[in-house]
């Protein structure tokens, strides 16, 4: 069977029993005693202990809170991505000398992995919030700028002339085509951004913050808890997908109002 | 003050690193209020005359003003309808044509009023909330005519406004823009390629070479029309039937024709 002859109810048997066979070897290599239960618990061992995590304290917070931090702090970097990268991109992309300027910097900078700003973030804005909002926002930026950039730079160029015949200057050129007409490369942008984003949260989490799933991970390692560690993994997993699949919904629904 | 002077241009285009010709002197009056249509080859530089008035392009050599100024950039005063009428998709009908009228900074009321005024002259009432995707191509090219119009600019451009339309539809349009035309009078330069269509909504055609674009000959059809008192008709065939249609039209057919054998030395 090729791609195209799987139906969508074959297509979701298939991934379900993806996700079986997963779990039962797991199982299987869990109760065989290979491997000791402290460092590979079942399962349903770290299912009981997510549960668990919901109620119960672990390094001073239920797992929800450690959650709700991430998220503040993840929000904070986002927006501040977001609300600078774009306008920055489809101003870059309008103005020629804004280019010039900023391109090179950008370039230098933008190959500086996100973990890489740790250090300096935690030495300049400490380890509560400003430390790992810039380090989630360096991990945003770049693709919220680059689409937007790219965006605006591939209008069709016939919507950029009938706006200045119809005697727009730049400011409404940018706001009023440039910006609707790059919203699909913007969206895309910000969905790499809200991916790249949250990883390099949790990355930032790992070495500086008091609270957050990524320092639920790191109190976990540090008592042996394999199953709070895991517990952690899926919470992250789960909220990043959670993330995507709104970005999804809000991209398939800007592509239906647009009729294409 | 609308006048449209194009005196001794020239236009040269950079292709493979050689410089290619394409406007080889051009010196054009248009006159207030006038509606001059410019026929010629494909390629011969029609538009990119067109463009150079709106601002959208500029001479190598030469130069063109409006209204005693060169032109140095796109304004509202010259108001351009397209050949893909370059509707926003992201715009409804009214927000389409509300566009220029923001820009100029017309007042709500009024600007509500224009809008209105424009949907029913054009024939779109019902649509105001439609997105340009929504309708016929027709349709949209009166959007576009309606967007140019409701800044009431002193110059009007139409880069080959018809040419992505149907024959029947087209021919409507064709109408339509002659009532439009003698109830809002505008200074009017139409790029086309139908011979027809310069014929009969033009005072004058300028008939160009092939590339590089030069003049050939500027027939004066506004003298034949009154003559005739075409305007006695109210449809565009009545106006083709007649013999004195027939022979400008031919007229015109054989400068073209002449355009398109080889002159290879």
């Amino acid at each position: 069977m090729n791609r195209a002859e799987l139906g969508r109810g074959e297509s979701w048997l298939l991934s379900a029993a993806g996700l079986a066979t997963l779990l039962a070897g797991w199982t299987a290599a869990a109760i065989s005693g290979l491997v000791p239960s402290q460092f590979l618990p079942t399962p349903l061992a770290v299912a009981e202990r997510f549960v668990e995590l919901t109620t119960t304290p672990f390094a001073g917070y239920t797992i929800q809170q450690h959650l709700l931090s991430s998220v503040g702090r993840y929000l904070m970097g986002f927006g501040l991505a977001a609300a600078i990268g774009v306008p920055l991109g489809l101003m870059m992309g309008w103005f020629r000398w804004l280019d010039d300027v900023v391109s090179p910097l950008f370039e230098a900078v933008r190959f500086v992995a996100p973990i890489a700003w740790v250090p300096f973030a935690a030495l300049w804005f400490g380890t509560g919030i400003g430390g790992p909002t810039l380090i989630i926002f360096m991990g945003a930026f770049p693709p919220a700028l680059i689409n937007a950039y790219r965006g605006a730079r591939f209008v069709e160029p016939r919507y950029v002339e009938a706006a200045q015949t119809l005697g727009a200057g730049n400011w409404r050129v940018i706001a009023q085509v440039l910006l609707p007409a790059s919203v699909p490369s913007i969206v895309a942008g910000l969905r790499i951004s809200a991916g790249l984003g949250w990883q390099s949260l949790v990355g930032a989490e790992l070495i500086v913050a008091s609270s957050g799933i990524g320092y639920l991970l790191v109190k976990g390692q540090a008592s042996i808890s394999t199953s709070t560690v895991m517990s952690g993994m899926i919470a992250i997993g789960i909220v990043g997908f959670a993330i995507d699949a709104m970005l999804r919904r809000a991209e398939a629904a800007i592509h239906a109002r647009r009729g294409r | 003050m609308s006048e449209i002077v194009f005196s001794g241009v020239r236009r040269k285009f950079r292709r493979n690193g050689e410089d290619v010709p394409a406007l080889d002197g051009i010196d054009l009056t248009v006159r207030e209020r006038e509606f001059v249509a410019i026929v010629g080859p494909s390629g011969c530089g029609k538009t990119t005359c067109l463009r150079m008035v709106a601002g959208l392009e500029f001479p190598t050599e030469g130069e063109v003003k409006v209204g005693g100024a060169a032109v140095r950039a796109p304004g509202p005063d010259r108001a351009v309808v397209f050949q893909q009428f370059a509707l926003f998709p992201w715009k409804t009908v009214a927000e389409n044509i509300a566009f220029g009228l923001k820009a100029k900074g017309v007042a709500n009321g009024a600007r509500h009023d224009t809008i209105a005024r424009f949907v029913e002259l054009m024939g779109l009432q019902g649509y105001e909330n439609a997105f340009p995707h929504q309708l016929s191509g027709g349709m949209q090219q009166r959007v576009a005519i309606a967007r140019a119009y409701a800044l009431d600019p002193a110059v009007l451009l139409m880069d080959e406004p018809f040419g992505a339309l149907d024959a029947q539809t087209r021919t409507v349009m064709q109408e339509e823009l002659v009532k439009l035309a003698r109830r809002n009078p505008r200074t009017v330069l139409f790029i086309t390629h139908a011979v027809e269509e310069a014929v009969y909504l033009a005072d004058r055609v300028v008939v160009m070479t092939r590339r590089p674009g030069r003049i050939r000959e500027i027939i004066d059809v506004g003298a034949i029309r009154r003559a005739e008192n075409w305007d006695r008709f109210e449809r565009i065939e009545e106006v083709m039937d007649q013999a004195s249609f027939v022979h400008l039209r031919t007229h015109i057919w054989k400068l073209l024709r002449e355009q398109q054998q080889p002159h290879e030395h």
